[in-house]
C-alpha cells in the first residue's frame, strides 16, 4: 500500500516565540523543525513500511523553499520521495487541505497520515477538512494504528476527552498522530547524506490549486499580557493562608 | 431560520457539559439568532428540558440509531444539512475532542474557513473580531472574517452560559439513514469513571508531573488533594507518558485547556507546553522542589518544598 505523509516547517517548539515591533514573528535566532506530530505521523508510517503493510512512503510538505530541509529531513528518517509543494505566502487550513486533496488525486495513496495538529498555529483543521473533501473516513488523535492483513480496513485507538475510543475505518482514510503513536526515531548523519540523492520534486502550489485569499484575514498580532507576578511562600500554613484570606479561592475550615 | 447554528457536544446519549461555551458564546454575539442542533442516537425529554433554558431560537434535534456513536463523517453530513436547511451562515462549537474532531470536518464539507480555539470576540462598525491563541499560547492572533459567514470552535475555559427565563421550542429534523456514510465503525471505548468534576466544569483543578512516581501515589496525593477541594483531576504529559496517568486528565497545548479559579500544579515543572493549557487560571499555585523551576514563573503562589511532604500537610490541615 501507498502511504502520503504531509509534514510541516515549524518553529522549535520548545522556543519562545517573539514578536517584531511591527508585530511580525521574530525569525532572527530562531531554529526550525519538523512539526514533532508530523514526526510521528511519519514515524508510523515507516513502521508499517517495515512490517511489510507499506510499499512505498511519499513526503509532502507546503511552504516556500526552505520546506526543502524539512523534506530532506524526512527523506532521513526514511520516506522513499518528496514533494515540495510552492506557494508564495503561507496557506490557511482552507487552502491546505484543497492543495493535499490535489497532491492525494495524483498520488492515490490508500492510507494519508499526517500530525493532529502543527505547534505554531495549533489549528487542528487539515486532516479533517481533507477527509471532508475527499469523503473519506477519518480517524483523529491517533494513539494506535492497526492495518487489518487483507490490507481493506485499519482499526485506530483515539485519545478523546473521555479516555479511549476505537474505530475502524475502511481504507483509504486519512488518520492523524496524537503524542502517544510512537516515539519518531534519531536520524544519523549517513541517512542525511543518503536522503540527498533521493527523489524530491518541486511543484507550483498554483498550478495544483487555483489562488485563492483566505477567508479570515490577520489582522492583530500580540503577546499576551503577562501575569502579575505571585510571591513565594515559606511552608504549607503560609500557603493554606494566603489561599483563604488573600486569594478567596478555599472555604473557610469547618468546625 | 437563524444565523448561526451551535453544535451540541454529544456522547450520542447525552449533551455534555462543554457545549456551554458554545452557547455562551453564541449567548453574547448571536443573541436570538442562534438554534442549538443536538445530534445523536436518542435525546431524552429530560435533556431536552435542560437545554432549553440556554436561550437559543430553537432546539433542533436530529435522533437517529445510526448516531448513537456519533463519529465524525457521519455527524458532519447531518450537521452540513442542518445549515443547509436553516439557512445558517455560521457554525460555533467547543473545542472539545468532539467538536476538534468534528467541526473542521463540516467547514470542509461546505468548505467555510474556520478558525479554531476562539478565546475572545469583539463586535465593530466593520464586523466581527476574533481572536485565538497559536505558538502555545505564546501568541495572540486577531482575525476578521472576510465574508459573513465560517465555522468557529471555542476554547471551552473562555465562554460561560447564563440560563434564560425563556424556554427555546423543539423542532425535529429528519433525516434518512441512507443518507449517511458506513465506512467508520465504532467498535468500543475505554471509559474512565466519572466520579471527579469533569476538568472543563471545574473550578479547582489539582495537577501532577512526573515525580509522582507511580499511579497509586498519584492517585492518593493528587486524587486525594483534589477530592479534599472538590476539585478534578489533571497531569502532564510525562505523567501520561509514563502511564501514571490516563490521557484525557492531559492538560495543555495539545491536551485539555482549563482556566479554573484555582490550579495547584504538584511537580511539574511548566514546560511552555503546559503552561499553555492552564495559564489562565485565576490563581495557580506551584509547589515544587526546584526553586527555578519554570512554572514559578506564573504562579501566584509559589512552594518551594519537597511534595511528598506538602501534600500530605495540605490533606492534614484543609
Amino acid at each position: 500500500m501507498k502511504i502520503l505523509v504531509s509534514v510541516k516547517r515549524v518553529p522549535d517548539p520548545y522556543a519562545k516565540v517573539r514578536l517584531t515591533p511591527q508585530g511580525a514573528l521574530d525569525t532572527v535566532g530562531l531554529s526550525w523543525t519538523m512539526n514533532p506530530f508530523d514526526a510521528i505521523a511519519l514515524e508510523e508510517a515507516l513502521r508499517l513500511r517495515e512490517k511489510g503493510v507499506a510499499t512505498e512512503i511519499t513526503v509532502v510538505s507546503i511552504g516556500g523553499p526552505e520546506t526543502e530541509e524539512t523534506l530532506r529531513m524526512a527523506l532521513a528518517m526514511g520516506a522513499d520521495r518528496a514533494l515540495c509543494v510552492l506557494e508564495e505566502r503561507p496557506p490557511d487550513p482552507q487552502r491546505v487541505s484543497h492543495l493535499l486533496a490535489a497532491i492525494y488525486h495524483r498520488e492515490q495513496p490508500q492510507l494519508i497520515l499526517m500530525g493532529k495538529q502543527a505547534t505554531d498555529d495549533d489549528s487542528n483543521q487539515v486532516g479533517q477538512r481533507l477527509a471532508a473533501l475527499l469523503q473519506l473516513p477519518q480517524a483523529t488523535f491517533a494513539s494506535s494504528v492497526r492495518v487489518a492483513s487483507d490490507g481493506q480496513t485499519v482499526q485506530v485507538t483515539r485519545e478523546v476527552d473521555s479516555g479511549r475510543e476505537i474505530l475502524e475505518l475502511t481504507l483509504p482514510a486519512v488518520i492523524t498522530a496524537d503524542l502517544r503513536l510512537n516515539e519518531p526515531r534519531y536520524v544519523a548523519l549517513p541517512a542525511i547524506l543518503k536522503a540527498r540523492s533521493k527523489p524530491l520534486l518541486r511543484l507550483p502550489g498554483s498550478e495544483l490549486v487555483p489562488l485563492s485569499s483566505p477567508g479570515f484575514l490577520l489582522v492583530k498580532r500580540e503577546t499576551p499580557p503577562p501575569r502579575k507576578p505571585g510571591r513565594k511562600v515559606q511552608n504549607v500554613e503560609e500557603l493554606i493562608t494566603a489561599l483563604r484570606e488573600e486569594a478567596k479561592v478555599l472555604p473557610n475550615k469547618h468546625a | 431560520m437563524t444565523q448561526w447554528i451551535v453544535l451540541a457536544d454529544t456522547d450520542g446519549e447525552t449533551v455534555l457539559s462543554s457545549t456551554l461555551s458554545a452557547i455562551g458564546f453564541a449567548q453574547q454575539f448571536a443573541p436570538n439568532n442562534f438554534s442549538l442542533l443536538i445530534i445523536g442516537g436518542s435525546t431524552s425529554a429530560d435533556s431536552q428540558e435542560l437545554w432549553r433554558q440556554y436561550g437559543a431560537k430553537k432546539l433542533l434535534i436530529v435522533s437517529l440509531p445510526e448516531l448513537a456513536h456519533p463519529t465524525a463523517d457521519k455527524v458532519a453530513p447531518v450537521v452540513a444539512k442542518a445549515m443547509q436547511t436553516e439557512g445558517a451562515s455560521w457554525l460555533v462549537g467547543p473545542a472539545s475532542s468532539f467538536g476538534r474532531d468534528l467541526l473542521p470536518r463540516v467547514a470542509g464539507l461546505l468548505d467555510l474557513p474556520m478558525l479554531s480555539e476562539i478565546i475572545h470576540a469583539e463586535r465593530d462598525e466593520a464586523g466581527f473580531l476574533f481572536q485565538r491563541p497559536a505558538y502555545a499560547g505564546n501568541l495572540l492572533e486577531t482575525y476578521r472574517p472576510v465574508a459573513n459567514r465560517g465555522v468557529l470552535s471555542i476554547r471551552t475555559s473562555a465562554f460561560q452560559a447564563e440560563t434564560t427565563a425563556t424556554q427555546s421550542p423543539v423542532e425535529t429534523l429528519n433525516l434518512a439513514p441512507s443518507e449517511l456514510p458506513t465506512s467508520t465503525r465504532w467498535i468500543g471505548q475505554e471509559k474512565s469513571d466519572q466520579k471527579r468534576p469533569d476538568l472543563s466544569a471545574a473550578r479547582v483543578v489539582v495537577s501532577g508531573g512526573r515525580p509522582l512516581k507511580d499511579a497509586a501515589t498519584f492517585e492518593r496525593l493528587i486524587g486525594g488533594l483534589a477530592d479534599r477541594l472538590g476539585g478534578a483531576v489533571g497531569a502532564t504529559r510525562a505523567a501520561v507518558d509514563s502511564g501514571i496517568a490516563p490521557n484525557e486528565l492531559q492538560i495543555g497545548q495539545t491536551g485539555r485547556v482549563v482556566a479554573p479559579d484555582l490550579y495547584i500544579a504538584v511537580g511539574i515543572s511548566g514546560s511552555v507546553q503546559h503552561l499553555a493549557g492552564m495559564k489562565d487560571s485565576k490563581v495557580i499555585v506551584a509547589i515544587n522542589n526546584d526553586p527555578n523551576a519554570p512554572i514559578f514563573e506564573v504562579a501566584d503562589y509559589g512552594l518551594v518544598a519537597d511534595l511528598y511532604k506538602a501534600v500530605p500537610e495540605l490533606l492534614e490541615k484543609l
